[in-house]
């Protein structure tokens, strides 16, 4: 089944209103969810979810982009897509979970960071920024899994992970299909033709050396089957959190280190020689 | 009668620029913000920094030079990119663009990354270059930069970004998105070596490179009216439905909502960059060649 599908019908499943969501994922994986609100700079944001949980008898920070199931709750949730305040967020449940050495276990589910003014003037860039930077050295295990859509900076503001697990379905990319079509082409209508080039889909990534795992949905998407989606994804988080709490966190910080040192393709080859141009001589003084 | 309303491509164009022309185009630039109309050496005395304040892009060669002469070392410069995604459309052709580039710009991608002094001052760099596919970070660009800061953090040298850029390039699709994680990476190197990160913010500075190592550097400078924000104006007019006002996303705008900073006239930023090396350098190296005839006289004293 799933070798007939389109990378575009792959973005169409991920999409999907009745998958479910991060909290559907946090109630299936763990028990005794506490949730927390605010950033204590400026606001609550309900695009990001984030508290502290018990899964298989250990305590951990839980945070995660939230969508809504119906156009009201989207309007609430701003269709997954968090502010600064929602980064921010996060952020304190990171430092969190690192100073009590709670795991931290994540999903997924952005089309991409608020494009609001408001968000640009309280730093868009400066909160994601500051979040890649503080899982790039966080000294607690991170699990992040993609559940839906991984879009953008967005996504990733939440997904620099030791583990990072992808459902069979989903995707994540530099920019929504959308934004990669108007970007290259002014034509965002040509979305599909930018999900099929882009390679998205979780195989794609696991071949790219991005993603670490699939977790396998039930036939034709979780949508048609959220309990079994479910019950394979608290499966995998578990495991990936219990085999992580057990590796030295200097260890681990080396091996996150690596990981993401060596994502990227390159070659060695000289560049092309140019005629010089001249350069204006410039007194900086 | 109707031949002459017939429009000749390339007869009556005013601003034409041809070899053939009696004034050299390089001897007069017009300013895009002013339209004023300057002798170009005048504006290069005056660093490309118009009379109306424009500051006018500065090509990599340009901004070498606020370093010390012929004390720049490139590093990494045979490393280049690949076509991961073996990208083709019926508009683009990944291999190609990147060939095309190449040879126009005699870079193999868009940072151009080495060791220098400023002042007698070694300090590591990255420049980018918007010419190369709008500054945009891959691959090459992730690796050239972790490159650079850990080395800055083996060193013991501040590290100097200068960054134009409209983002993470869409070619290289997820690869480049994962460089945000991979600079941010080498800077955690770079804090736990306790040296300094500057960033010089200029037009325009955009997306995921200034949601990466661009805003969480020690010190962020924006050059004067640089456009600097996360997602494009377009795309935020597009969503709210109504036009923005000119000021939005500027450094100045920045710097009001504590982004940035300072905004630094391009005069100003040797001096600038200069005082913030000294002032972060360990004591023991505080006395450059040049301080050292100042200070030996109170030394003597005590």
């Amino acid at each position: 089944m799933s070798t007939e599908l389109t990378a575009w019908d792959k973005v169409q499943i991920a999409r999907h209103g009745r998958r479910p969501h991060t909290l559907d994922y946090i109630r299936a994986c763990c028990e005794e969810f506490v949730e927390f609100h605010g950033d204590r700079r400026f606001g609550d944001d309900p695009a990001m979810v984030a508290g502290v949980a018990r899964l298989d008898g250990r305590t951990v920070a839980v945070i995660g982009h939230q969508k809504g199931s119906d156009t009201r709750e989207n309007l609430r949730r701003n269709f997954g897509m968090p502010r600064p305040e929602g980064y921010r967020k996060a952020l304190r449940l990171f430092r969190h979970a690192e100073r009590f050495g709670f795991p931290v276990v994540c999903f997924i589910d952005t089309p991409g960071a608020d494009p609001s003014m408001q968000s640009e003037e309280r730093g868009q860039a400066e909160a994601i920024a500051e979040n890649i930077l503080v899982m790039a050295g966080l000294r607690v295990p991170i699990v992040a899994t993609v559940i839906g859509e991984g879009g953008s900076g967005g996504a990733l503001a939440i997904g620099v992970a030791d583990r990072l697990l992808m459902l069979e379905y989903t995707t994540y990319s530099v920019a929504s299909p959308e934004a990669t079509a108007a970007i290259l082409w002014h034509d965002s209508a040509r979305a599909p033709e930018a999900a099929q080039v882009m390679r998205i889909t979780a195989p794609d990534l696991l071949d790219l050396g991005v993603a670490d795992a699939i977790i396998a949905e039930p036939e034709g998407g979780a949508h048609l089957d959220p309990t079994a989606a479910l019950l394979n994804t608290a499966a995998a988080v578990r495991h990936h959190v219990a085999e992580l709490a057990g590796v030295p966190i200097d260890v681990l910080l080396a091996r996150r280190y690596a990981k993401y040192r060596a994502i990227g393709q390159t070659q060695q080859h000289p560049p092309p020689p140019v005629e010089p141009r001249e350069v204006p001589a410039l007194s900086f003084g | 009668m109707k031949e002459l309303f017939r429009r000749t491509p390339g007869r009556f164009t005013s601003a034409r620029r041809d070899a053939d022309q009696q004034i050299p185009e390089n001897l007069w630039t017009k300013c895009p913000a002013c339209g004023e109309i300057t002798y170009v050496r005048q504006l290069n005395d005056q660093l490309k920094v118009c009379k109306c304040g424009h500051h006018m892009r500065l090509s990599v060669a340009e901004w070498l030079q606020l370093f010390d002469r012929e004390s720049f070392v490139e590093e990494d410069r045979d490393l280049a990119p690949v076509d991961a995604l073996q990208f083709v459309s019926a508009k683009d052709n990944y291999a190609q663009k990147l060939r095309e580039t190449q040879a126009a710009t005699g870079m193999n991608d868009a940072l151009l990354t080495g060791r220098a002094t400023l002042d007698g001052a070694a300090v590591q760099l990255a420049i980018s270059n918007w010419e190369f596919i709008g500054g945009s970070m891959g691959s090459v660009f992730g690796e050239r930069l972790a490159r650079a800061t850990e080395r800055a953090a083996e060193r013991g040298v501040p590290l100097i970004t200068i960054t134009a850029t409209g983002g993470a390039r869409q070619h290289e699709g997820v690869l480049s998105l994962m460089q945000m994680a991979k600079t941010n990476m080498a800077l955690t190197r770079l804090s736990a070596a306790r040296q300094l990160h500057i960033a010089l913010l200029v037009d325009p500075c955009y997306a995921g490179v200034l949601a990466s190592y661009a805003s969480v550097a020690d010190v962020i400078i924006a050059e004067p009216g640089a456009r600097i924000g996360f997602a494009g104006r377009r795309v935020i007019e597009q969503t709210i439905r109504q036009k923005l006002p000119a000021s939005f996303q500027t450094a100045e705008f920045l710097l009001e909502h504590g982004m940035v900073d300072m905004v630094t006239p391009r005069g100003e930023l040797r001096a600038t960059i200069r005082r913030l090396i000294g002032l972060h350098a360990p004591a023991a190296a505080q006395l450059s060649p040049s301080d050292a005839g100042v200070l030996r006289e109170p030394l003597r004293l005590s």
